[in-house]
């Protein structure tokens, strides 16, 4: 069931809720119906029906009053299943989690909830985020709504596969994300919406089923660079029970949209031509600059000499940290537990049948190279490439303010393509990996359409806490594309 | 260097992970792939690098250790797979 009102963006949607021309309650069951008629996509994991109209019901009870809190207070959002919600099954898309209910709200969603947010549901995802197709989801897999040229499925990307989803199918206006090698800003290039990761420690970690804790951000799906700010505006801030949360003001991200590119310094690293690529990305790419260009950016040329480096290094990181992250996963405290002779029995028969193989060789692997004789030789040369990597950066955004890049090396592949064949799935990640390893902000703009009419994204990179610069080029891109192609799911791919 | 089926034994059983023995060397095969392509980083030069643990740069905050939450046993428990009045429940472990 679509109706006018799930076309709305979010500002579109605040605009006609401020002036009356629809209610909270309307836009919550408009975008319930849509998310009931789509299970055939997959993309919720849990619909949350009667929270979405309590909290949709209390919206409008404060716009009544004049109390209204701002452009999210009644907007419909969907909720990747890896933000612990309370009273809400959380299930980090994994069979260990069985029968989980967190006690406890995730301080990102709480933070949504004070804005006025409406949650209609928790989406699908990879499990604990490990995945670029959204195929390891022990709910099974996420389709796009957007198929191929033959009329097959196809991957939404991952990790954050079902948000990307919801918001390319237009259930809901918006969802959140978390990014932890570009499970934002991938699926969104897939599925030809925004996705935005912001820079490490500008959103709370707090209550996000952690994966890699020195890569994990939040951050905001929408249509529109627009509402992703206004969405990130309402996600990010200190949180003290975040230690890795940065004491900061959140600025008003945005006022930052409409800044435009004059005199804007783009650089344009020439590592990120690769082999293989298709053409038509290059080309899209050329665009990109270009499109800048006559906007009044100036296009340099840099080198980011370590790029090819950035994902084996994010292949011992963020295994090592996973390893430790999900030593937690034990049957005792809550989840799934699989009975054993012994403890050791009981641990092993747990996590062996609760962790899924994308899980499970990840937990090895992590093990394996944090474990006696094999620390230096791979986890502190990880880590030392990895310094390596941020040197890179450091030393290009000396001379420009943000860098310009494709998302991913393709656009969505069929369901069930790439699984035989981890490092193949891995290495769609290339171009976005680089960005969790400095910590930095980027974003993934949809661009255009390649030979088989599928989206294509471009990515934009800035400084540390310089997502404002970040939006205001993405909405230059934004501008210069007009993307408005729809995907079959909508009518579109005539 | 490359796993073989006791390294993968070892490794299972520091992560607590169930392997059957079928299954150990095609999982050595599946992790030698990996492995294999992440040593490709032995090309850089990382000599007298700092290794980077995080990003922020920041130090560590310190708060006073006092307790500022707790007190709701059934709370914490509820999501246990089995307990024992206030306790988590768990198979023997000492006879």
């Amino acid at each position: 069931m679509m109706s006018d009102l799930n076309s709305l963006t979010i500002a579109e949607a605040a605009a006609a809720l401020d002036k009356g021309g629809c209610s909270a309650a309307e836009l919550a069951d408009a975008s319930l119906a849509a998310a009931e008629a789509a299970s055939g996509l997959n993309a919720f994991i849990t619909l949350t029906p009667d929270i979405a109209r309590e909290r949709a019901a209390a919206s409008d009870a404060r716009r009544a009053k004049g109390a209204a809190m701002g452009p999210l207070d009644g907007v419909p959002v969907a909720i990747k299943d890896l933000f612990c919600t309370e009273g809400v099954p959380t299930t980090a898309a994994s069979h260990i989690l069985d029968g989980f209910v967190p006690p406890y709200e995730s301080t990102v969603t709480r933070n949504l909830i004070d804005a006025g947010a409406v949650m209609i549901g928790k989406t699908n995802l990879d499990e604990f985020a490990m995945g670029s197709s959204n195929m390891t989801s022990y709910h099974g897999p996420v389709k796009n709504p957007w198929t191929g040229p033959g009329g097959e499925d196809l991957v939404p990307g991952g990790s954050s596969g079902g948000s990307a989803t919801a918001v390319a199918a237009r259930l809901c206006p918006a969802s959140i994300g978390t990014d932890t090698g570009g499970s934002i800003r991938q699926p969104a290039s897939l599925c030809g919406i925004v996705g935005l990761k912001p820079t490490y420690g500008r959103c709370s970690r707090w209550g996000i089923v952690a994966f890699a804790s020195s890569l994990d951000q939040a951050g905001p799906f929408a249509r529109t660079v627009e509402d992703a700010a206004i969405l990130l505006g309402a996600m990010a801030g200190h949180d003290p029970k975040d230690s890795t949360s940065a004491p900061r003001e959140v600025p008003d991200f945005r006022a930052a949209v409409t800044g435009g590119v004059k005199g804007l310094k783009v650089g344009i690293p020439r590592e990120y031509t690769m082999d293989g690529m298709p053409a038509e990305i290059q080309a899209l790419w050329d665009q990109g600059a270009q499109w800048l260009k006559g906007q009044g950016a100036e296009i340099r040329e840099v080198s980011l000499p370590h790029t090819k480096y950035a994902l084996p290094a994010y292949y011992i990181v963020a295994p090592a940290e996973a390893s430790s992250n999900l030593a937690r996963y034990d049957g005792v405290r809550y989840g799934l537990r699989v009975d054993g002779e012994t403890l050791d029995d009981m641990y092993a028969n747990t996590r062996g049948q609760g962790f899924g193989a994308e899980v499970r060789r990840r937990v090895l692997i992590g093990t394996y190279v944090l474990s006696a004789g094999y620390y230096d030789a791979y986890y502190v040369k990880a880590q030392k490439v990895r310094t390596r990597i941020l040197e890179d950066f450091t030393r290009a955004f000396a001379d420009v303010d943000v860098l310009l890049t494709p998302t991913a090396p393709n656009a969505a592949f069929p369901v069930g393509a790439k699984m035989d064949d981890p490092i193949a799935m891995y290495l769609n990640d290339v171009f976005t990996v680089p960005a969790n390893l400095a910590g930095l902000p980027g974003i993934s703009v949809p661009a255009g359409l390649d030979t088989d009419g599928l989206p294509l994204g471009l990515q934009l990179v800035g400084r540390p806490f310089d997502e404002e610069t970040v939006l205001r080029a993405a909405q230059a891109i934004e501008t210069a594309a007009g993307f408005a192609a729809l995907p079959k799911y909508l009518g579109g791919q005539a | 260097m490359s796993l073989d089926k006791n390294d993968v034994r070892r490794v299972a059983f520091l992560a607590r992970i169930r392997v059957d023995e079928d299954d150990l060397e095609p999982v050595a095969r599946d992790l030698n792939n990996i492995i294999g392509w992440v040593e490709q980083l032995a090309e850089v030069d990382t000599d007298g690098v700092e290794p980077l643990t995080g990003v922020t740069g920041m130090t560590l905050k310190r708060r006073d250790d006092v307790v500022t939450d707790g007190g709701d046993p059934d709370k914490v428990l509820r999501n246990a797979p089995d307990r024992v009045g206030d306790f988590y429940a768990v198979p023997k472990v000492v006879e």
